[in-house]
């Protein structure tokens, strides 16, 4: 614009002379691709943003659904016993030989011959071996199965699995690919009969840690890391707001609030590596506290998260106008009335917002409870914090180093249900936000 | 009774007290002419600290000071010159102790009461079996007598600490509760101890600090009387080996100057990467982006930000990492037809790469803040004079907003430096020293994972390396917060 009316200025004062070349192409030709590198750089962040849902959601969202096998299982007596030897003694109920169940079924399922040797064993390695342990709890919960025929759903193995979703390629010679001819044909014939089915993978939730890639789930590791959560909710929120309180309200500027002040904002840039060493050095090997617990994994999540929610409450703090204060002051409110009756509540909807954005870090976090022995294979629910469990994100690690085919999609299920907790926490997080904030 | 059980009742005795203070002194107020200084629930919450916080102190101490007195006590019985014969540490001999004695309290009562005094050790060792509890080898027969012995004394202990501690607090409840009238100053008291509280809780900033450091700075020194500190700092050959018992003297070689290399190389390969691209998104969200771009674009972006460091490591170990292989395979093909790759799948670039993703919206939020914050009068001045926008942000916005800059790119490569699950899973664990960005190169922060996973113990230079590593990040980390938050405050002063 300013150059417009500069040479307008020009055209008037010396008649229709050529404009005099001031390089102005040049210079709007520099502003558009100025402009274009920063719509680039934008997109080239979108675009990683994009490829990197793309990846996970692509390679993970078929981990919610699993393969499953209807066979007809005969509870013979001869391989489990009786019901009435059951209720003397458990030992042979849990010692049976329930795979050699879901063999006999299949086998007549596929109506092969028992003696055929390699047809059995083709048909036996279409089914996990995980059935062992739904079999046994079908007959512990009901002793009245024994001697009956039901048609159960069993886990298919996790070769029949990725082969059904597509993940061999099964065009490839027999003897590069997990999945025989013979199975194959096998598999052919189960849809034929309807009995083979995707089904909505609820072990998944339920389940803990295995070897196995179809009987392993997250169950566990979501329970270790609600209690952490647990841990961190009830020491981080009192103990940061204690402290935004003192520093924000009470405290006369001097060296010691200056040292603290300093500290906070070291700590939240602290890479969190180091706190993993701090809990390892402190809380295990000085306080005696078991390795692997929750207790233990929830403190060092706490020391991590106090920065964040520290500075969220300062700034909600700060937002709160002094003619509040000034006015419950002049009415004969004391100092700590005014903060605790007036300040804090106008506070709060900050406070909690910067709360779950801090517990959204904490329950991603990974790096410091593999130091302090997190990495377990934990397959049963811990019932006390002090329990052995393991988080979210290590279970995601450690499956991440299994070198299975079938467990790249159950990492990448276990990032996606991660992925929603966060998304969960984030939006209710900035609806809190935008249900409560108040401009003064 | 167990501390778990402990703590409710206590809390269970000051909450009754503080019902009846807050009852007595409802009544008081009624009497006519008298005027209370507290409101009642002052008078109420005076009672509830003093029943409760002498005694849960007094729990503190109790659980910190006798398991000292016990082991002096129980160690202080140790026949004299077994020591020397067995050749234990008195530690040792102490760890297997205990260890008998939680043993014996497993076993059922007319088990262990067939254990005296004079039952020989592998009586003991044989019932406990019977329980799946396994003893160590070198358990000897003078050990039984101090393992019952300290079990005693634990029980002893436990008992008089769940007396003590209810006394406490009966006693405290009771004598605040005595100490309301209409003249006690019950909420200056209940103020100065929230106060208290409040200092207490802001100084555990500072507790963190000093745990940090003094956790790690022990082990350090613990390490560097075994290697000496010229050898790990100018080593140059990273092979840690864990040596079998025995043979003494071959601790492997700890040379820090692999691992620090290859931090910073994919540091700088990161930063490389996502210094520009996270600059250019925060000019332009800045100077040239609507309202409603920005209101879409900028919370995309830190969605990235919010994305767990796992996630990325996986999306490396699974996506980038096999596709940079391949596409390098492609290249080599093309240009030699020779069909071999070139990138390793985990490589420098790998990490770099992805861990440039993560940074990119540390970058752009951090430099949007701050090119933002820059007044617009100057804005306004340039254009004014008919320079382009262009020409206004890289002649007058960018050199008035570089120190911010600075020390944003800083803050950032105190997180590609610190950072831990990218490099992990996408970096590998090969402690090499390359110029080469296709190979693999190993960080400060992969060591002290792989050091410090798995069954360790604790005081062999395999693992007290981690806390040297560990220190020198905390201090390398520490350095470059600090110059960057002077940079911030320094600046932000010549704009306010």
């Amino acid at each position: 614009m300013s150059d417009a009316t500069a040479n307008g200025i020009a055209d008037t004062a010396a008649g229709r002379k050529p404009r005099r070349d001031i390089g102005i192409k040049k210079r709007y030709a520099a502003e558009r691709r100025f402009k274009a590198y920063g719509i680039i750089a934008i997109a080239i962040g979108l675009g990683f943003l994009v490829m990197l849902m793309w990846s996970i959601f692509s390679k993970g969202y078929t981990a919610f659904w699993q393969t499953e096998i209807q066979v007809p299982i005969t509870f013979s007596e001869q391989v489990i016993g009786t019901a009435e030897q059951a209720n003397d003694s458990q030992t042979k109920l849990l010692m049976a030989n329930y795979p050699q169940l879901a063999r006999d079924g299949l086998i007549q399922l596929l109506g092969i011959s028992a003696d055929d040797k390699k047809a059995v064993s083709a048909a036996n390695g279409l089914i996990s071996s995980g059935t062992r342990v739904t079999l046994r709890d079908i007959v512990m919960n009901d002793l009245s199965v024994i001697g009956t025929t039901e048609n159960v759903w069993l886990y298919a193995s996790s070769e029949l699995d990725s082969a059904l979703k597509g993940q061999y390629d099964l065009n490839v010679p027999e003897n590069r690919r997990p999945i025989s001819d013979l199975q194959l044909e096998y598999i052919d014939k189960l849809e034929q009969q309807g009995a083979i089915e995707q089904r909505f993978n609820w072990g998944l939730f339920t389940s803990g840690a295995s070897s196995r890639a179809e009987t392993a789930g997250v169950g566990v590791a979501i329970i270790g890391s609600l209690y952490m959560m647990l841990i961190v909710l009830v020491l981080a929120l009192p103990i940061g707001v204690a402290a935004s309180i003192y520093l924000e309200e009470f405290a006369p500027k001097n060296k010691f609030t200056d040292l603290i002040e300093v500290n906070i904002n070291n700590l939240a840039a602290v890479p969190s590596i180091v706190f993993g060493l701090l809990g390892l050095a402190v809380f295990i090997n000085w306080f005696g506290l078991p390795r692997s617990a929750a207790l233990v994994g929830g403190l060092v999540l706490t020391l991590m998260t106090l920065p964040t929610i520290i500075i969220a409450t300062r700034a909600a703090l700060r937002a709160v106008p002094p003619s509040i204060r000034a006015a419950a002051l002049g009415l004969g409110a004391s100092k700590n009335q005014t903060v605790f009756h007036h300040v804090l509540p106008l506070a709060m909807p900050g406070i909690l917002t910067g709360t779950i954005i801090g517990l959204a870090q904490a329950l991603g976090e990974t790096a410091p409870l593999l130091l302090i022995g997190m990495v377990a294979f934990v397959a049963d629910y811990p019932s006390t914090p002090l329990d052995p469990s393991t988080a979210l994100p290590v279970q995601i690690y450690m499956w991440a180093n299994e070198a299975e085919r079938a467990f790249v999609e159950r990492t990448s299920g276990a990032i996606i249900i991660l992925l929603g907790f966060l998304a969960i926490m984030n939006v209710s997080a900035i609806l809190l936000r935008r249900r409560f904030e108040r401009r003064w | 009774m167990s501390t778990f059980t402990i703590i409710p009742i206590v809390f269970v005795i000051g909450l009754v007290g503080a019902v009846m203070a807050y009852r007595r002194s409802r009544a008081l107020v009624g009497k006519d002419g008298v005027k209370m200084h507290s409101r009642p629930t002052y008078h109420a919450s005076f009672v509830a600290c003093w029943g409760i916080i002498p005694a849960l102190l007094t729990l503190a101490v109790w659980l910190i000071v006798s398991p000292i007195v016990i082991s002096t006590n129980v160690s202080g019985n140790f026949p004299e010159g077994v020591l020397a014969q067995s050749q234990l540490t008195e530690g040792l001999a102490y760890g297997i102790v205990e260890s008998i004695g939680t043993g014996l309290r497993v076993l059922p009562d007319d088990e262990r009461a067939t254990i005296t005094d004079t039952t020989p050790v592998a009586d003991v060792t044989a019932l406990l079996r019977n329980r799946g509890i396994p003893t160590a080898s070198a358990a000897t027969d003078w050990m039984v007598p101090l393992a019952l012995q300290l079990n005693s004394l634990q029980f002893w202990s436990r008992w008089a600490m769940t007396l003590v501690v209810f006394v406490v607090a009966v006693a405290g409840t009771f004598w605040s509760y005595r100490q309301i009238a209409p003249r006690l100053r019950a909420r200056n008291n209940v103020e100065r101890i929230v106060n208290g509280a409040l200092i207490a809780a802001s100084s555990i900033a500072i507790m963190t600090t000093v745990g940090i450091v003094f956790s790690m700075l022990f082990e350090t020194i613990d390490f560097f009387s075994r290697i000496s500190p010229a050898e790990f700092f100018f080593g140059t050959v990273w092979e840690p080996r864990f040596s079998n018992v025995g043979s003494s003297g071959n601790a492997g070689s700890f040379g820090f100057i692999p691992l620090l290399a290859g931090t910073l190389y994919i540091g700088a390969v990161a930063m490389l990467i996502a210094v520009p691209i996270g600059l250019f998104a925060a000019i332009y969200m800045a100077e040239y982006a609507d309202n409603r771009t920005r209101s879409i674009v900028k919370p995309l972006l830190e969605v990235l930000a919010g994305i767990p460091t796992i996630v990325y490591g996986f999306f490396a170990l699974i996506t980038v990492g096999p596709f940079l292989r391949d596409l390098s395979a492609q290249i080599s093909g093309l240009v030699s037809g020779n069909y071999v790759s070139f990138i390793e799948a985990q490589s420098v670039l790998t990490a770099g790469l992805v861990m440039a993703i993560m940074l990119i919206p540390f970058v752009s939020s951090l430099s949007d803040d701050i090119i933002t914050s820059v007044p617009t009068s100057l804005r306004d001045g340039s254009l004014g004079l008919g320079a382009t926008r262009s020409e206004t942000i890289k002649r007058v916005i960018l050199p008035a907003a570089l120190p911010g800059i600075v020390s944003a790119v800083l803050l950032t490569a105190s997180r590609a430096i610190g950072e831990t699950m990218i490099v992990v899973l996408a970096a590998g664990v090969a402690a090499n020293l390359t110029l080469n960005p296709f190979e693999p190169m190993t960080t400060i922060t992969v060591k002290i994972v792989a050091q410090l996973t798995g069954d360790l113990e604790f005081n062999t230079p395999q693992t007290l390396v981690a806390f040297a590593l560990g220190m020198t990040l905390f201090v390398i980390t520490l350095c470059l917060n600090v110059y960057a938050l002077y940079i911030v405050r320094k600046y932000k002063e010549q704009y306010e």
